[in-house]
């Protein structure tokens, strides 16, 4: 069921990066200060704002399992926040050398855009290690909700801080500081979009893959319980992942338990 | 820190571009490490499907044998 739309999907992510491409290197002209190396800033910027929605709608899928105690929204908060945390480390790596060209230097600590941001990878880079040390399946799920829950409403709060801030060190893209002339606009609106199809068509690879194999392990696990004297389930495995995947389409919505 | 950006004019095309070519080749490295993961989990399922496919076709092919020696 996650594999629905994917071709299409994958089809319109390829044509919108290859669009942002083709205007970022021959249509949007070179800005006056930063010249070439500005182009940058058509990858850079898109993949921090999509990692950044990414973590808050992790935040919201989260809510969406404590409210239902589905173990579906636990799933897709979970594979939202795991493809987040590689765009962000993307973000990270494309703004250091941006930095280096730039300024001269990889990294500056004093600049509050990139040491929130870092905080922010850090405090999500810790996400997968907490699921991996709690066993039980549904306490893992309700554990990394709240933690998501959480976080998510960190991220928001970070940005809006780092904003009233008084450094105007890190540039402005989106705002009202900036003056985007209209080629430079329409190219950063072009890559925002291809980003977000790719992270979008990433994330639907993600669960459909985990959906698949969780499906083949509900199949070996019932061939194993029909074949006497076989024990290939592979049960003794342990997964950051959830273990609580839904393989089926359930008939009815799952029951609301209480405390 | 404001000093960093007047000490720093812009680079020319020569200098930064090959900090732009880095940066996309990032993005594209990391895309491309994706897709092989993908590629090794979908070969992975597609040998586990194998396997069961073969433990119910051996399964089937026992009880076959069964119902011709029971005669049903």
């Amino acid at each position: 069921m996650y594999g629905k739309g994917l071709r299409s999907l994958s089809i319109a992510t390829v044509v919108a990066m290859s669009a942002a491409l083709s205007l970022v290197f021959f249509y949007a002209p070179l800005e006056a200060e930063q010249g070439f190396l500005q182009k940058i800033f058509y990858v850079h910027v898109p993949l921090a704002i999509i990692s950044l929605c990414g973590f808050v709608i992790g935040g919201v899928l989260a809510i969406a399992h404590l409210r239902t105690r589905d173990a579906r929204w636990d799933y897709r908060s979970y594979v939202v926040i795991h493809m987040s945390l590689i765009f962000a480390l993307a973000t990270l790596i494309t703004g250091s050398i941006w930095a280096k060209g730039s300024w001269g230097h990889w990294w500056v600590w004093d600049e509050p855009t990139l040491v929130s941001f870092l905080i922010v990878f850090l405090l999500y880079a810790t996400y997968q290690p907490l699921r991996f040390a709690i066993e039980d399946p549904e306490r893992q799920a309700r554990y990394a909700s709240v933690f998501a829950i959480t976080a998510g409403a960190f991220v928001p709060l970070n940005f809006i801080a780092v904003r009233m801030s008084t450094s105007f060190l890190h540039p402005r893209v989106l705002g009202s500081t900036s003056n985007l002339p209209g080629p430079m606009a329409l190219t950063f609106l072009v890559s925002l979009g291809a980003i977000a199809l790719l992270f979008a068509t990433l994330c639907k690879y993600e669960l459909t893959a985990k959906h698949t194999r969780a499906q083949l392990r509900a199949l070996r696990r019932r061939l194993a319980a029909e074949t006497p004297g076989s024990n290939r389930d592979g049960a003794g495995a342990r997964s950051a992942a959830p273990s609580a995947i839904p393989v089926s389409r359930p008939t009815a919505a799952p029951a609301r338990t209480s405390g | 820190m404001s000093y960093l950006l007047a000490e720093t004019p812009a680079l020319p095309l020569h200098e930064a571009g090959k900090y732009v070519a880095a940066a996309y080749i990032v993005l594209f490295a990391m895309v491309l490490i994706y897709v092989t993961i993908m590629a090794v989990r979908l070969s992975r399922i597609e040998r586990e499907l194998g396997e069961l496919l073969a433990t119910v076709e051996a399964r089937d092919g026992e009880h076959g044998n069964a119902d011709a020696e029971t005669g049903t």
